[in-house]
């Protein structure tokens, strides 16, 4: 990928991202937090992860940000529009993007400076099915069985979080 | 070929940006989102590094990463629900109730 890519790619990850955060319509925040999903599935594509970039999709984009739609649209949210650009707490609004400007610029600074090489070109069917799943089902498979297991925990969690009790 | 560190510097800007949004926003669905802009910034963190290294360890990770994730999703918003049913509101400021 050549620099005025990644450049335009990173200009709507952020424009994306901080549309998220300041849109005061909760339906916008999460259709603005679908396109930074998937233009992150795009960086993912030109760092040759192909697999992670379709789980990206489908499972991210997809699967999740269907459920926070579902349950915004549940909920009838309104705009919320003095907490985003009224004079309410102005101090601690300051002081927080005071607070992420640092960080933003304290890590920049740091990873831009780091030592590292050019990485070599990626082995064969880097980044695919293959490769991936090869490791995850040897290396990693005790990991792997314990999230079946989370699934399942999360899955009855909700349900029984969620369920409408007769009193 | 772009190097490795601009990745790592804008996912520093994603998490930064997800930081401020959890500290501004008072809708917890939004804070939501904002936690799971965070996530997906250290993802794309991890997804450079295993480039950088040439190994897949790091896609594995990002994969559990969105396991974890998914499930954070499911149960949250199902809190967030029932707090809804009880309370009438998804204001963090209104849902204090647990404050010392």
């Amino acid at each position: 990928m050549g620099p005025l890519t990644f450049a335009a790619l990173a200009a709507g990850l952020v424009a994306s991202a901080l549309t998220v955060v300041l849109h005061p319509n909760p339906v916008k925040s999460a259709l603005a937090l679908v396109v930074t999903l998937f233009l992150l599935a795009v960086v993912f594509v030109f760092l040759e992860a192909h697999m992670i970039a379709a789980l990206q999709v489908i499972v991210y984009a997809g699967a999740i940000m269907v459920l926070f739609l579902f349950v915004i649209m549940l909920l009838n949210l309104q705009d919320d529009a003095a907490e985003t650009r009224g004079s309410d707490r102005i101090a601690l609004r300051a002081g927080a993007w005071l607070g992420g400007g640092v960080l933003a610029g304290e890590l920049v600074t740091l990873f831009l400076r780091l030592p590292l090489a050019a990485p070599s070109a990626a082995p064969e069917g880097y980044g695919g099915a293959a490769v991936v799943a090869r490791s995850l089902f040897t290396d990693y498979l005790l990991p792997f069985e314990l999230t079946s297991i989370l699934l399942l925990i999360a899955v009855v969690g909700a349900v029984v979080l969620a369920q409408r009790r007769e009193a | 070929m772009v190097p490795t560190g601009w990745y790592l510097a804008l996912s520093a800007v994603l998490f930064a940006i997800g930081t401020v949004g959890v500290l501004v926003r008072r809708n917890v669905i939004v804070i939501f989102m904002a936690i799971e802009l965070m996530l997906n910034a250290v993802n794309l963190t991890f997804v450079a590094l295993a480039r950088q290294l040439g190994t897949v360890d790091g896609q594995v990770v990002v994969f559990f990463t969105m396991t974890v994730a998914a499930s954070e999703a499911a149960v949250g918003l199902a809190i967030i629900l029932a707090v809804f049913r009880n309370r009438a509101t998804v204001n963090a400021d209104e849902l204090a109730s647990l404050r010392w």
